[in-house]
């Protein structure tokens, strides 16, 4: 049983905008592990790009009202995010480290901030929500999960109790994708080379998915592959544990 | 001063990923290099352990920098070594060219070192009337291509074996049974250079790691000529960055556990020599005159700086084989000394963001970088600190700034968020077929020049939960 009956969910802007789904489908599957979803409204973007940048007056304007918003409630906050979870959970603290007010809310809100992942298997113990699906699943590893996070053997133990899917091993899986935010677009030929590399590895390995716990990765990879013809898919872990849309 | 291309990064990086030779060569040995590095540090029982004590090590020396500086002048001085400290770049080369001339040699025999790289050492030299040889082979190779290094440690990784096998037909007049393979060019190699160290009366060194309690230098090489360089020349000057000191010799034996695993896979490096002096009375080998000079060249400014950590570097060179974006456009596209990751917090760091901008910005800050250090730097947090400090002294395009300005503005207010959103999403949805887009404006054409970017849904996620919990749903009711 959950120990934790209420949770926060920061969806991100990037699933709230492109990725719908994978939010409905990650509220889905806390709810069925028992778990009460807040997901408050006026959540927006959690600062990284600014931040990566160096922007780094735009980035905290951004981490202090998600702060606010996040603070309201102390229940835990899960993000459907290595990259956002690592900005919230290690990034805040040292950009706010100056702030009077802000560095210790900082610190009290990445110590109860969770990727969604680990959440379900660290947090709650849990690797099989009773899923099942069809097809080839590989997992590709996104970089800031995996060395932020060490979200490393979570997400393939939940993949690995999904009823009547075939998991295949991905070459290179650790290794980027090539996006990096704005590093896709500044330095678009680095990036798409990287990309190039990283999909040859996707069509060799077989699967006719790829599961992954960032969206902004998957956005990459499926809008390579959507470029090449594939039919291949890129789907967040939550896609896979909740499939279909119930909302 | 000689550039290794006076293009700008990004016309580099083009180039370099347009080299389909350079590619399928990169992608080759960084693979080949890791999987050796990943078994070197396999084999060592307690590898992280012994990471965390390299490091602290490092830390603690750099801490006490002028503390171990001051310890090792007294210590070599002690020995009958000289010691120089340059400040400059300019400093450094004057003293060893007025070396030369005061004592009239004619010929140096060198082994690998970044730091001469570092200081155009070679040129002044030349220019002083001096004949200068590198005997490490992949610098010795360097040379006669009239090249640069793209590796701190495989300087030729961007050459294949028939590369050099033209080389040496060309620049040595080579037969082709002296080309024919590896051992064939690499005996042609030793022949070539044997009579040059018998006939230099200069040496010249790098210095892997200066040892404060002991006054010892540590040379590191896996071809033995290091040795020859520094026992067959009447004078031994040794080049070291100021910061490449060990308190003492445990210390020293802590951070050679994971220097050659690093780099190589080696447990240990095949030379790894520990000179203490120059040869002393009765002995029968080893230079009359120790040299070292110590070089300054913007370390003790960054050592006072954010990005005082990067000094802990070890020069093992795993950094540039786990990135992802030096296998895709090599050393050369960096245009500095220092390429890779490492290079690009060291360069800026060094010689400020005036020339030198674009490369913290050349990363995904996927942290592979990080994960294999040996002395765990951490090399993604000062490139963003770089690039913190790159946007303060106004050097990112403006077309980011003023972008990530309105975007914080939107992103502080939630009910604009909320309406730049759905025009946000009624533009894409406009622009998308089948609901992927091909080509964006402006700076966005970069995204679309090899992939398609996702139409924004017609429904966001926020608008979605909205109408499933309904004003004034009270936590756990199933709307």
């Amino acid at each position: 049983m959950p120990r934790i009956p209420r949770v926060q969910l920061l969806v991100t802007c990037l699933v709230d905008r492109l990725f719908p789904d994978t939010g409905m489908a990650a509220v889905r599957v806390l709810e069925k592990l028992g778990l009460e979803v807040d997901c408050p409204a006026t959540q927006t973007c959690c600062g990284q790009p600014a931040f990566n940048a160096g922007s780094l007056d735009d980035a905290r304007a951004m981490a202090r009202h998600t702060i606010d918003v996040f603070s309201a409630s102390p229940a835990p906050v899960v993000i459907p995010s290595g990259s956002c979870g690592d900005m919230v959970i290690h990034q805040y603290a040292g950009l706010l480290a100056d702030d009077p007010v802000y560095a210790a809310r900082a610190k009290a809100l990445a110590a109860r901030t969770y990727e969604f992942t680990r959440f379900l298997v660290d947090e709650l113990g849990v690797t099989d929500v009773g899923a099942t699906g069809t097809g080839t699943v590989a997992y590709h590893a996104c970089c800031h999960g995996l060395r932020g996070l060490d979200v490393r053997d979570q997400p393939v133990a939940l993949l690995d109790h999904i009823g009547g899917i075939v998991r295949t091993p991905l070459a290179e899986h650790d290794v980027c994708c090539g996006f990096g935010g704005l590093f896709a677009v500044k330095m678009a030929d680095i990036s798409s080379a990287m990309l190039a590399r990283k999909l040859e590895c996707i069509e060799r390995c077989g699967a006719t998915t790829i599961a992954v716990t960032d969206v902004s990765c998957a956005m990459h990879m499926a809008g390579g592959l959507h470029r090449r013809g594939s039919t291949i898919a890129v789907k967040h872990v939550a896609d896979l544990l909740a499939p279909g849309d119930a909302s | 001063m000689n550039p290794i291309s006076p293009l700008p990064f990004l016309r580099r990086a083009e180039d370099a990923l347009g080299n389909a030779h350079l590619n399928s060569t990169l992608r080759r040995v960084t693979t080949r290099i890791q999987d050796s590095r990943n078994a070197g540090l396999d084999r060592l029982p307690g590898a992280d352990d012994w990471r965390d004590h390299a490091r602290a090590v490092r830390a603690h020396t750099l801490a006490h920098l002028d503390r171990y500086l001051d310890q090792f002048v007294t210590n070599v001085e002690a020995l009958g070594g000289h010691v120089y400290f340059a400040r400059t770049a300019q400093d450094a080369v004057d003293y060893v060219t007025d070396l030369a001339k005061a004592r009239g040699l004619k010929k140096a025999v060198k082994s690998k070192s970044m730091i001469s790289e570092e200081i155009h050492l070679n040129d002044h030299l030349e220019r002083a009337g001096l004949a200068v040889v590198e005997t490490d082979l992949g610098e010795w190779v360097v040379q006669l291509a009239q090249d640069h290094p793209s590796h701190v440690i495989m300087p030729i990784i961007h050459k294949s074996a028939s590369d050099v096998a033209d080389l040496f037909r060309r620049t040595l007049g080579a037969t082709d049974a002296e080309v024919a393979d590896v051992p064939a060019m690499t005996k042609l190699a030793r022949e070539r250079l044997r009579p040059e160290f018998l006939t230099a009366d200069l040496g010249i060194s790098g210095v892997n790691f200066g040892v404060a309690d002991t006054g010892s230098i540590c040379i590191c090489t896996n071809e033995g000529n290091g040795r020859l360089v520094t026992t067959l020349p009447r004078v031994h000057v040794a080049m070291m960055g100021i910061e490449r000191l060990v308190p003492d010799i445990p210390s020293l034996g802590t951070v050679l556990q994971v220097l050659a695993r690093s780099a190589t896979g080696q447990n240990l490096t095949v030379y790894t020599n520990v000179i203490t002096g120059p040869r002393r009375t009765g002995e029968a080998d080893g230079p009359e005159e120790l040299h070292v000079v110590l070089v300054d060249n913007g370390r003790t400014k960054v050592l006072g700086s954010t990005e005082a950590e990067i000094l802990y570097c070890i020069r093992c060179g795993a950094c540039l084989n786990a990135c992802p974006v030096y296998q895709q456009i090599g050393g050369h596209a960096y245009a500095s000394v220092y390429p890779g990751p490492v290079g690009a917090v060291l360069t800026p760091a060094l010689w400020g963001q005036q020339d030198w901008a674009d490369l913290p910005h050349a990363s995904s800050l996927c942290g592979a970088c990080r994960e294999v250090c040996p002395v765990r730097i951490d090399i993604p947090r000062m490139l963003l600190n770089l690039r913190a400090k790159g946007a303060s002294e106004g050097r990112t395009p403006s077309y980011i700034t003023q972008g990530l300005a309105m975007f914080r503005r939107v992103a502080t207010h939630p009910w604009l968020f909320g309406v730049a959103g759905k025009m946000a999403a009624l533009g894409s949805r406009a622009i998308a077929k089948n609901g992927w887009i091909s080509r964006m404006p402006g700076p966005l054409a970069g995204w679309t020049q090899s992939r398609d970017f996702p139409a924004m849904a017609s429904e966001s996620f926020q608008d979605r939960w909205k109408k499933r919990t309904p004003r004034g749903h009270k936590p756990g009711e199933t709307p």
